[in-house]
């Protein structure tokens, strides 16, 4: 769901020979000329799956495209609103059982459940997004200028990416949380709020991934010849060293993608997320629920925490088949347990 | 998850040769924790200062705008925040974390209090990680690639994916509204609190003392309560323990030696079980140390679902409060508290396998 964001940075594109020809990871078979849709990253790893990791990638492919769906035309799914208490029929039960009129039924408050779960999916793919974007960005503008620069910034911000990296994420998220809004905020400003709380705790990741290929970079040929022939620092790290050093991040994005979503459903949880009429948040419907489980009502709990499961779910699979196709060691040693038919149609997919 | 798989091979930085012992290792290790400390409390402490102070946050609607003034002067918020950093940190070295605002407790005695609580939840938590997922690793690494090990996969997904409050309410609706095998919530039961806290010399940690009176109804009940609880945050750790079982196994069934032993004639089972298991469970420790930040993370949400008295539970009651004070305080006090424990498992690693060491 949110791979494609970066589509322009993580595929290799071959502008410019000196970058390409050095390339390190890229085999004899990506430097094939294809049509460029088929390089892209999901694409590209899809079309050389086969077997059961075809079929997790695609598994996990529909389910994003389900919840993608269901956020970008909730308006639409939705019986009622997200804060809708009553219709032209009066005000809604409280804690109804599921019935022909409200299908998950209703929930402490008279919400109607089905329609809070699908207005949460669009909190929860906003929310996501944004962080995604917002820590690839300032992670790789880090990475690359403390990788490349080295010296006391880069010992700084290794120590700071370190000590953060070893703190439990979510409560620095609710520090943040508290920074930022004071624990309580509308649509716009919550999910702002919650985004960049994530992605606090998400920017040494990258950070650190991208630092450690720039300082391999730093001294590979290319970079070097770059430098003796007069480049300035800049154009070195934007048309040299970005484009190698972004090879990985798919991966890393589609696991901090599902982070992301636990980690607002944990913040919505505590009551840090997004107010409940201002938006519907999963976390915050399941935290009501916890509650009505005592006297046996299911129905508020279940079907938000579902989705939770389900789209975290159905990201890992995208990242994990990502993980495992780029993974020779993951990949390959497949083959031979393989029936030999098997093994060649696996060979003329990659082909 | 990618934590899990980049963190595997310790050895690479310790190439030096000759270079300090065990001993030099452990103290570098140990001043390591002081920058990291530093760090984390300044950044707690300047994120929660940066929009305002904590008694307006709390009470300030409540008050004028002269009474807030004298507060604020009164707690010294009024000073510049480079003045008020400085005493903190100050205050921090000489174990001073503060006093919360809402009820005024030393937040040096609330981690007395509720850590305890924290302690035997993740200790129980840890017992269940282990027990499910290295067993369930072994047997996905043994049948790689079949049935098994898919489903085991996605078993291990879904331990991942599964929020633990989730889960919290999964078990709890299954298990004790409707079977009724277990309690709904709470380290024990009140009369069996009551006559615990009585106890002389009461250590907090429910199960020790409920052992130490030898009564049979005690210590079910303690352990009745810990079940669900222990098996909600277990599981989210369980998923990690099997991941990387599987993985290194499979990694260290490819290694020379074990080819050698299976050009030998030794079969697959024995290779696995004599050769290729021990080796594969020292990332495991390694990785437990970052593990130990997610379970207080998942502690924290795990508590506040089955109304668990610990310091995650605390540290919800305070949010809700608005009790920034509290808050920043527990937050510090889990920094100094990651930090010791990622420390104590970097030794134990350096202990287990001399390459670590540099």
């Amino acid at each position: 769901m949110s791979v494609p964001t970066d589509d322009h940075s993580s595929v290799p594109e071959p502008v410019e020979s000196s970058a390409s020809d050095t390339d390190p990871v890229a085999t004899g078979q990506a430097r094939q000329r294809e049509p460029r849709w088929k390089r892209l990253p999901v694409v590209w790893q899809l079309r050389r799956s086969t077997g059961l990791q075809r079929g997790m990638l695609i598994a996990g492919m529909v389910l994003c495209a389900v919840f993608l769906i269901a956020a970008v035309f909730a308006p639409l799914i939705a019986p009622y609103g997200f804060n809708q208490l009553s219709d032209a029929g009066g005000n809604f039960p409280r804690q109804g059982a599921p019935s022909a009129q409200f299908w998950w039924g209703t929930t402490v408050g008279g919400y109607d459940v089905f329609s809070r779960v699908v207005w949460g999916a669009q909190t929860a793919v906003l929310t996501v997004v944004l962080a995604v974007v917002l820590s690839i960005f300032l992670g790789i503008a880090l990475g690359l200028i403390s990788g490349y620069l080295g010296g006391w910034l880069d010992r700084i911000l290794v120590t700071i990416a370190d000590a953060i990296y070893a703190f439990p994420s979510l409560l620095l998220a609710i520090v943040v949380s508290i920074m930022i809004s004071g624990g309580e905020s509308g649509f716009i400003s919550g999910i702002l709020a919650a985004a960049i709380s994530i992605t606090v705790v998400f920017v040494p990741q990258y950070f650190r991934v991208v630092r450690a290929e720039t300082v391999r970079l730093k001294a590979e040929p290319f970079v070097e010849s770059a430098r003796v022939l007069g480049a300035s620092t800049p154009r070195i790290l934007s048309r040299h060293v970005l484009r190698n050093a972004t090879r990985s991040l798919p991966l890393i994005i589609t696991l901090n993608a599902s982070e992301a979503i636990l980690t607002l459903a944990g913040l919505g949880f505590l009551g840090f997320g997004i107010n409940p009429t201002a938006a519907s948040e999963w976390g915050y419907d399941l935290n009501r629920a916890i509650s009505d489980v005592a006297g046996g009502i299911w129905w508020t709990g279940v079907f938000p925490g579902a989705a939770i499961v389900l789209l975290v779910l159905g990201i890992t699979l995208v990242g994990e088949s990502l993980n495992d196709l780029s993974d020779p060691r993951l990949r390959i040693r497949r083959r031979p347990k393989r029936v030999p038919r098997r093994t060649a149609t696996a060979m003329k997919g990659a082909a | 998850m990618t934590v899990a798989d980049t963190a595997t091979p310790p050895a690479a930085a310790g190439k030096k040769s000759g270079g300090g012992g065990l001993g030099r290792y452990i103290l570098v290790r140990f001043l390591l924790i002081i920058p990291t400390v530093f760090i984390l409390v300044t950044l707690v402490f300047f994120l929660m200062r940066v929009v305002g102070d904590p008694i307006s946050a709390s009470v300030g609607g409540r008050l004028t705008p002269d009474q807030l003034a004298a507060r604020l002067a009164e707690a010294g918020y009024d000073r510049p925040v480079l003045v008020q950093y400085f005493e903190y940190i100050g205050q921090i070295f000489t174990g001073d974390f503060g006093r919360t605002l809402t009820d005024n407790r030393e937040i040096s005695e609330i981690l007395v209090t509720y850590g305890t609580g924290t302690l035997e939840l993740v200790i129980y938590s840890l017992i269940v990680a282990l027990a499910v997922g290295i067993p369930l690793g072994r047997f996905a690494a043994y049948r790689r690639d079949q049935i098994p090990d898919a489903l085991l996969r996605i078993f291990a997904i879904l331990c991942y994916a599964t929020p633990v409050f989730f889960a919290a309410l999964l078990l709890k609706l299954v298990f004790s509204v409707w079977l009724g095998w277990f309690p709904l919530g709470g380290r024990a039961s009140t009369s069996t609190q009551l006559v615990l806290d009585r106890i002389s010399g009461s250590t907090g940690i429910n199960i020790i003392d409920a052992l130490r009176t030898g009564r049979w109804d005690l210590i079910s009940d303690v352990l009745a309560h810990a079940v669900l609880p222990a098996v909600a945050l277990g599981l989210l750790t369980a998923g990690v323990f099997l991941r990387l079982v599987r993985t290194n196994l499979i990694g260290t069934l490819s290694m020379d030696y074990v080819d050698a032993a299976r050009s030998r004639g030794v079969r697959e089972g024995r290779l696995l079980r004599k050769h290729a298991y021990k080796p594969a469970l020292i990332p495991i420790i390694t990785v437990m140390g970052m593990q130990i930040a997610l379970m207080l993370g998942g502690a924290i949400l795990t508590e506040t679902a089955f109304g668990w008295r610990g310091l995650g539970f605390q540290l919800a009651q305070y949010l809700g409060a608005r009790d920034f004070v509290a808050v920043q305080g527990i937050v510090a006090l889990l920094a100094v508290i990651v930090a010791l424990t990622n420390f104590a498992v970097d030794v134990l690693a350096a202990l287990i396998d001399p390459r670590v060491r540099y």
